[in-house]
């Protein structure tokens, strides 16, 4: 079980958290014209990454807050935690 | 009663205290302790099973997790659990244990004729024999095998006992308590670290307990005694016997199984009988010891052949004798201890050295005590079927490939060492590349990978002094960076008796036209020959060599056998082990019990039970309640003897009729305020928000990005910047997720805040034409006209003395409305509903009537909005704005879902008028085509229509609305049914919505 730790909460165990996928898709901004193309790679184009991935989880049973967590797919390391609004390098 | 192996005085078992069990029926006694295996071999019992392909008779070959032989079917405490362990199970009293694998008995076993038909049973035989043909499978090779290769039965019982779940934190958690985890957790201990020692023995000590060595001045087992004396005294020390770490998972937690009261006879209702812990530890010190290693020969696994260091500890441990007459046979010094054991206890041994002669401080002493020593000499192969009698035993020659002379020996056991083989799973679990030491001839840990640090022999240390060394330098120094704490401690003196360097030797060669079994893994029966027909055969890597013979595959997994088939492997292949690789070590160490994994998540505990505030009176009122996720619903309120179907028409047309109540607390209910929170909805629902008056609620429809429907429901603008917004059952948890995300991530500018108030308001929703009677008289102070209240009117008011929302909406296409009160209200509301609408006929309804309502309304819900419809094919594009944007918009124009014939919803009523139509059965043209028969939609909700008295269906068809009038079959081959149907409009009673406006 992953030990994650929440930018508000501090360290706590997987199971208060749900995934939220990549964390680094952008949405088309709204009211806005979108291109087919970039409305598909939003909607459904992921990249499957062995390494490295910046992804969202939430802390629901916690402070319901959306975080980045950037985490190697493959081995599972965890080496940052963000604010949703913070930058991960 | 006399126990023939029994010494008379030596080992750490209760002599005071005698417990009886039975062994196949035989009535036997041991004494407090013992583990079932020492209380047979004590009992002079070596014959415990069969093994899993030939059915050769098997016994004792290890003295704890090593067994790979002795798993028998125990009864004890009302339970009856198969594969238990001999070696580790703890005697008590009453305790019954079988041979399993064998009929009818272990003494005649029918299936050892596979013995005999070995050229069946080579590698990769299940591969090659159970292939063709395909149906051959069903009938005749599954049942073959499973009644062949069964081991233990597990029992249909329920299990009455109680298991446990423990969420643990500590700065050190230290695996085994043998001299370098006693180190280890003591110096931790004494930084002021909060550690727990786990042993997954019943006795601490590890090695200390039969190794014959002194540290300060006390033997190694009064050493290990004061140690754990002094942790057990201390607060911020954890000190657990009869546990074992067996899984070291991600981020440094640890999973340690705890056999909390088996080996107790009577105790509680409440004390658990095992127990998981999830130990999230800083550092852990992996002290797991090693595992002695066999060295192959002919017949090898006869019963009374034993590790060396097993047979040592069932005399220094248990007190008792594996044989009156052994050979030792080894590849190094450590199996001389065990010689010298022998001859204290008055048992003359024959060593059987594969090195040439040479001296050490062992042998040395051994030579003086008279010990008759061959060097150059080993087992060629054991004879004796149920039990060894003698060995064939040669002298070898120079190269060690063949013999220079050869003789038989008689003995009744053989001792063998091939030196010792470290326990690296949990290291190799936590993510570790191993590396191969040559100077062992095994693998040990590489660089670390979590927080696990290795020491002692599991580190490849095989000295008292460096373990202990390493011990205490490590727990110390792991400590104190937690802790920022440094206590010096004096490393103690010790005194061991010095190895010579073991000899690379680990299968015995056999001489010219004689070919017995030598296994190399025992509880899947490898041999020597399969390894080598598996190589023949072309299998390289070392997994597929693992799959194709089955090495190292069993229960046990492969402790004694994984390092001797690589050995081979790299012989056969002129490798070095290292190239060969070593397969992947997987948790748990050893079985578990399924009880333990489930712990209390059983019957009730399951998971949560949400109730709503007035589900006792529904309780006392006859509800048959249905699961809706966690919550229980009533589904229908039983009168008399009433079925389902009959309750439920009831219900329902008492609604059309009168007036019902109906529980609707359960819908998701979330409260959303803030200054942008009009524009909030209008982004996040498919219809317009922004000009939604104070006082009104509305009807909305959310999508996900995909366009496909995420959930519908209404909401309500209680004030200028706050609104209520409802949503299904079963969604309510998906959409605040799916609101916080948005709001957090990809529109943060917004001003708004969302916050899930289900549990806080009671609901019930009043249906029914004399629905506004009734409200008027629960609101004898309120204007709830037409006017005053219209449809999707929303009003505040007291309900006798509490306060209340009142929302004009309905779900039952009736004139309905909905109050809502605090939670702590709900009962008190429920009853007065109850007592003021018996003047007007109101009955309770539960979900089943709810549903008939809905469906013959043609309102879609779950079965309809799942997953795979966009709001068109549930004829709700009505409710899609095309002037503004919204969360999935851009989706909806995608072509897949703008073809005219794409599925839409219809009704259907079966032409009969009469047979109810399966949810979930598929509409066909022809009933009768050739299958696959062409699927034009499906069943998706049905019900018995009581505005029409016959059944209702709603079907979501391929272009559904040009099929109005026409008539199919709708095909139910679950539950064989086929039903002639007509399509209709999924609008089935009032169409125009007349009924909710009334
Ligand atoms: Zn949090």
């Amino acid at each position: 079980m992953l030990y994650i730790k929440c930018p508000y909460c501090g360290l706590r165990a997987q199971k208060e958290f749900s995934y939220g996928g990549d964390a680094t898709v952008k949405r088309p901004n709204i009211n806005e014209e979108v291109s087919s193309e970039d409305w598909d790679n939003f909607v459904y184009m992921r990249k499957s990454p062995r390494g490295k991935h910046i992804e969202l989880w939430q802390h629901i049973a916690g402070c319901r807050q959306w975080i980045k967590v950037q985490r190697d797919t493959a081995t599972h390391e965890i080496f940052q935690t963000a604010k949703v609004t913070e930058e991960i390098r | 009663m006399s126990q023939p192996f029994r010494l008379n005085k030596e080992g750490l078992i209760n002599r005071n205290k005698k417990i009886s069990f039975t062994f196949n029926g035989k009535k036997l006694f041991g004494f407090e302790g013992d583990t079932i295996a020492s209380a047979l071999i004590a009992n002079g019992i070596h014959l415990v099973g069969r093994s899993f392909k030939y059915h050769r008779p098997r016994g004792f070959f290890g003295a704890g997790v090593e067994e790979p032989n002795a798993k028998l079917q125990v009864e004890f405490n009302g339970h009856s659990e198969p594969n238990v362990n001999a070696t580790e199970m703890e005697l008590v009293e009453g305790l019954s244990a079988t041979s399993q694998n064998c009929w009818p008995s272990v003494n005649f076993d029918v299936g050892a004729i596979n013995n005999f038909l070995k050229m069946f049973f080579p590698a990769g035989f299940y591969y090659k024999t159970f292939m063709w043909p395909k149906s051959f499978w069903y009938k005749i090779y599954e049942p073959f095998i499973r009644k062949a290769a069964g081991l233990g039965v597990a029992s249909i019982e329920k299990d009455k006992e109680r298991y446990e779940h423990k969420f643990e934190y500590c700065d050190l958690l230290v695996t085994g308590s043998g001299p370098s985890g006693l180190a280890s957790a003591y110096a931790a201990a004494k930084n002021g670290a909060k550690v727990i020692l786990a042993e997954d023995k019943p006795r601490f000590g590890g090695t200390l307990l039969t190794d014959d060595v002194s540290i300060d001045n006390l033997s190694g087992k009064d050493w290990a005694e004061k140690i754990i004396t002094e942790l057990k005294s201390m607060p911020n020390v954890t000190v657990k016997n009869r546990s074992q770490v067996f899984g070291y998972y991600d981020h440094n937690m640890l999973v340690m199984f705890e056999r909390v009261s088996d080996h107790l006879e009577k105790k509680s209702k409440f004390t658990p009988r095992q127990r998981l812990w999830y130990i999230r530890a800083k550092e852990t010190i992996l002290s797991t010891g090693s595992i002695e290693r066999p060295i192959v020969f002919g017949n090898n696994d006869t019963p009374g052949i034993f590790l060396s260091a097993a047979a040592k500890e069932y005399m220094k441990v248990y007190g008792v004798l594996v044989g009156k007459k052994p050979l030792i046979f080894t590849n190094n010094d450590s199996a001389y201890e065990t010689a010298l054991e022998f001859k204290k206890n008055n048992v003359e041994p024959i060593i059987l050295d594969t090195r040439e002669e040479h001296s050490s401080e062992l042998i040395d002493e051994a030579k003086s005590k008279g010990i008759d020593i061959r060097f150059s000499h080993g087992v060629i192969v054991a004879n004796g079927y149920k039990k060894v009698k003698s060995a064939k035993i040669g002298k070898l020659n120079k190269d060690k490939n063949s013999f220079e002379k050869i003789e038989t020996v008689d003995c009744d056991c053989i001792c063998v060492s091939g030196f010792w083989t470290p326990s690296v799973h949990l290291a190799s679990q936590s993510g570790n590349k191993l590396k191969y030491e040559e100077k062992i001839d095994a693998f040990i840990p590489d660089k670390k990978k979590q927080h696990e640090t290795s020491v002692g022999a599991a580190n490849g240390s095989f000295t008292l002094e460096e373990s202990l060394k390493h011990g205490f330098e490590n727990g110390s120094n792991l400590s104190a960076k937690i802790t920022e704490t440094k206590t010096e401690i004096s490393i103690p003196n010790v005194n061991e008796k010095k190895y010579g360097a073991h000899d690379k030797f680990w299968c015995m060669p056999l001489p010219k036209n004689e070919n017995p079994k030598r296994f190399v893994d025992f509880q899947n029966d490898v041999s020597v020959s399969d390894i080598e027909i598996a190589l023949r055969e072309g299998y390289r890597s070392i997994e597929h060599v693992k799959r194709y013979t089955t090495l190292g595959m069993a229960t046990d997994q492969g402790r004694t056998s994984n390092l001797n088939g690589l050995q081979l492997v790299s012989n056969i292949e002129n490798k070095i082990v290292p190239e060969v690789g070593h397969t992947t070590f997987r948790p748990p160490f050893t079985p578990i019990t399924i009880g333990t994994i489930v712990g209390r998540e059983v019957g009730m505990e399951y998971m949560p039970t949400r109730k709503t505030p007035m589900h006792e009176w529904h309780e006392k009122n006859n509800a048959v309640f249905v699961d809706a996720g966690a919550w229980k619903r009533p589904r229908y309120y039983k009168l008399g003897s009433e079925t389902l179907f009959e309750a439920s028409k009831r219900e329902a047309k008492n609604v059309r009729e009168n007036v019902g109540i109906c529980d609707v607390t359960t819908l998701g209910k979330i409260d959303i305020k803030g200054p942008d929170a009009a524009e909030f909805l209008n982004r996040v629902y498919t219809n317009a928000w922004m000009k939604l008056p104070v006082g009104k609620a509305r009807y909305g429809l959310m999508l996900r990005e995909d366009g496909i429907v995420m959930d519908d429901g209404t909401t309500t603008r209680i004030s200028e910047n706050h609104y209520h917004m409802t949503t299904t059952t079963a969604q309510a948890a998906n959409v605040l997720s799916h609101l916080e995300y948005y709001l957090q991530i990809v529109w943060p500018e917004l001003n708004v805040n969302v916050v899930s108030t289900t549990e806080q308001w009671a609901g019930a929703a009043i249906a029914g034409p004399k629905s506004r009677d009734m409200l008027s008289k629960l609101y004898p102070d309120l204007d709830v006209s037409n006017e005053a209240l219209p449809f999707m009117g929303y009003k505040e008011a007291e309900f006798f003395g509490v306060p209340s929302r009142i929302f004009r909406i309905s779900f039952s296409g009736e004139l309905a409305y909905e109050i809502n009160v605090k939670s702590d209200h709900g009962m008190f509301m429920w009853e007065k509903m109850m007592e003021v609408g018996k003047d007007f006929g109101n009955q309770p309804y539960g979900t089943e009537a709810l549903s008939t309502l809905r469906i013959e309304m043609g309102h879609v819900a779950g079965p309809e909005l799942d997953g795979r419809t966009i709001p068109s094919d549930v004829s709700l594009n009505g409710l899609v704005s095309k002037k503004k944007d919204f969360i999935g918009k851009n989706s909806l124009g995608r072509e897949a879902f703008n073809v005219e014939s794409r599925q839409k919803i219809v009704g259907l009523i079966p032409i009969d008028r009469k047979s109810s139509i399966p949810e979930g059965s598929h509409i066909v043209q022809d009933q009768n085509a050739k299958l696959p028969n062409p699927k034009l939609g499906h069943v998706s909700s049905s019900c018995w229509s009581v505005e029409n008295n016959n059944p209702f269906s709603l079907a979501i068809m391929k272009d559904g609305k040009n099929m109005i009038g026409k008539k199919f079959f709708a095909v139910s081959p679950l539950k064989n049914k086929s039903i002639e149907v007509e399509v209709i409009s999924s609008h089935y009673v009032d169409p125009e919505g007349k009924r909710v406006r009334s």
